[in-house]
């Protein structure tokens, strides 16, 4: 098929022809089943390190289990934010419509992990600390965090025309990006500050060899699944972006 | 550079035929500081303890109802296109209308600040700081502001939605301002708040009016 | 590490919140592409309609 010749002729992959929303859906739809298997097989992977092999903690019990999925959710938002910030760079330079949907895409799953990240944080102090939200520099940034997701997405929700809403989503991720080391460092300025003994998420036990896998395993869990989730979600945006292009009239789920 | 200094005065003198848009949003300012008395009780050493807080909050809420008229009113006219389409670089006059804003708008907060200070009994030495914090802050809060204003062109709803954007940006000048005054009163060293504040003020210079000028051509086109 | 079943649901008194974490985190995890799907299904939906429309007009336009 010339489909397959464009994109990979003499080990050259043709990026730009890849760009185009209709060469890229197919592809996507072929390669979300990988992730999804990835995903699961991490996963396992990563629970049975957290569950069965990582060892009782000496100060915090079997509670501080808890990290097996609090860090890994908060290393993933953050690390969401930079590959949307990425995209949406690329689609506000290059003018490619793909780059922004990816963007667009990825957005929703990196506000739910920091949601997911903020929920576990309070169940894991609740017991530690004594109380539901203690103002840690980290929890604070990563609260921060939410509102920033939630923004853009507030954003391209309220603006009509769809090239608009990108560029705009773009600039306001971008000026994002540049921000959040500042609110970080700010943050955690304002901590030490306030309070004199500062309680701290950082101080968690001392790390075991084996959980440091078992985070790492949970988080290349959570990396897989939100590439198939946002191969998934963009595959949705091309249809209700390009719904007017002839190649979505002709597609098989489309014309049964 | 007379480009500058003739958006500015072209803007002021907008301002001065309509001052009930500016008075609304500094007398915004001096009922939300006397909302937090009314809510919390009178107990002088809570007050004077929140007040910096309180403030700044305010000052930012402020300087967010006062965004709303940047761009707007020459956006639904067609003078924004104008000026984009003018010889003289846009950039320059972007920043030409955020120091306007910020004359109009940020400027009388830091001279209200300190009678509202005093409302909260705090001493000559945090006023001071206060006022010094502020006179360094408001600028930053304008700049960070305009991108805001910008970005919601136009927009349904823009502007909660601005204030939504803006909001989680405006955070580290909260902290360095407001922790200023709040280490003063404590006697710790306050140079490092205003080195700090300094550095947010003079990225933002560097950097924002350009940002300005891409989101307002986005809005545009 | 577990020498019973109920052991491992109990976590050492932390199940409450352990359990709660675990278990809020997988039920996002598993809604939020199901959300996915329904709505791929009605942007399917909605092309098959447009089409079917297309199809009726140039058949009553002949």
């Amino acid at each position: 098929m010339s489909q397959k010749n464009t994109l990979s002729n003499k080990h050259f992959i043709n990026w730009f022809r890849l760009s185009s929303p209709m060469t890229f859906y197919p592809l996507a739809g072929k390669l979300i089943p990988i992730f999804w298997v990835l995903a699961f097989l991490f996963g396992v992977a990563g629970l049975w390190v957290s569950f069965f092999v990582a060892p009782i903690d000496a100060v915090q019990g079997q509670g501080y289990r808890i990290i097996f999925i609090h860090v890994p959710t908060s290393w993933m938002s953050m690390f969401i934010y930079i590959v949307m910030a990425v995209w949406a760079g690329l689609g506000l330079v290059l003018n490619t419509r793909l780059s922004s949907m990816m963007a667009q895409a990825l957005a929703p799953i990196g506000a739910w992990m920091a949601f997911m990240s903020l929920w576990t944080g309070a169940f894991w102090g609740k017991p530690m600390w004594g109380a539901w939200w203690v103002w840690d520099a980290r929890l604070t940034s990563e609260l921060i965090l939410l509102f920033l997701y939630l923004g853009f997405i507030a954003l391209q929700a309220s603006i009509d025309n769809p090239r608009r809403a990108d560029k705009a989503g773009a600039v306001l991720v971008l000026v994002g990006v540049v921000n959040v080391p500042i609110i970080y460092f700010s943050v955690k300025w304002w901590n030490t500050l306030h309070q004199g003994a500062s309680i701290s998420m950082t101080k968690a036990p001392a790390m075991a060899q084996t959980m440091l896998w078992g985070m790492l395993l949970m988080a290349l869990a959570l990396w897989m699944y939100s590439i198939a989730v946002a191969l998934m979600r963009v595959r949705v945006i091309i249809l209700e972006r390009e719904s007017h292009a002839d190649w979505v009239r002709q597609l098989s789920e489309v014309q049964s | 550079m007379s480009a500058l200094l003739g958006i500015i005065h072209r803007d002021l003198l907008l301002v001065m035929r309509r001052k009930s848009e500016v008075l609304t949003a500094l007398f915004f300012f001096v009922i939300v500081t006397s909302l937090f008395p009314l809510g919390i009780g009178a107990d002088g050493a809570l007050l004077r303890k929140i007040a910096p807080g309180v403030i700044w909050v305010a000052a930012l809420l402020s300087t967010l109802l006062g965004l709303q008229r940047i761009f707007s009113a020459d956006y639904a006219d067609g003078t924004l296109e104008q000026m984009v389409l003018s010889p003289q670089p846009f950039v320059l006059l972007v920043a030409g209308k955020i120091a306007a804003h910020w004359l109009v708008c940020g400027l009388p907060l830091v001279i209200l600040a300190p009678i509202i200070g005093i409302q909260f009994d705090m001493d000559a030495g945090s006023l001071h700081v206060l006022i010094l914090a502020l006179l360094l802050g408001t600028p930053v809060l304008s700049l960070i502001g305009s991108i805001g204003a910008a970005l919601t062109l136009g927009v349904r709803g823009g502007s909660v939605l601005m204030s939504l954007i803006v909001l989680p940006l405006y955070i580290p000048v909260l902290i360095f301002g407001a922790g200023a005054v709040y280490a003063n009163t404590v006697g710790l060293d306050v140079s490092g708040h205003f080195s700090l504040l300094g550095a947010l003020l003079i990225l933002a210079l560097a950097f924002v009016p350009w940002v300005s000028a891409v989101a307002v051509k986005i809005a545009i086109e | 590490m577990w020498t019973s079943p109920d052991e491992f649901f109990a976590m050492g008194g932390y199940a409450l919140y352990v359990w709660s974490s675990f278990g809020v985190c997988a039920l996002i995890l598993l809604i939020e592409p199901l959300a996915v799907r329904s709505r791929c299904k009605s942007i399917v939906k909605r092309l098959k309609k447009e089409i079917l429309a297309d199809q009726f007009d140039k058949e009553g336009s002949k």
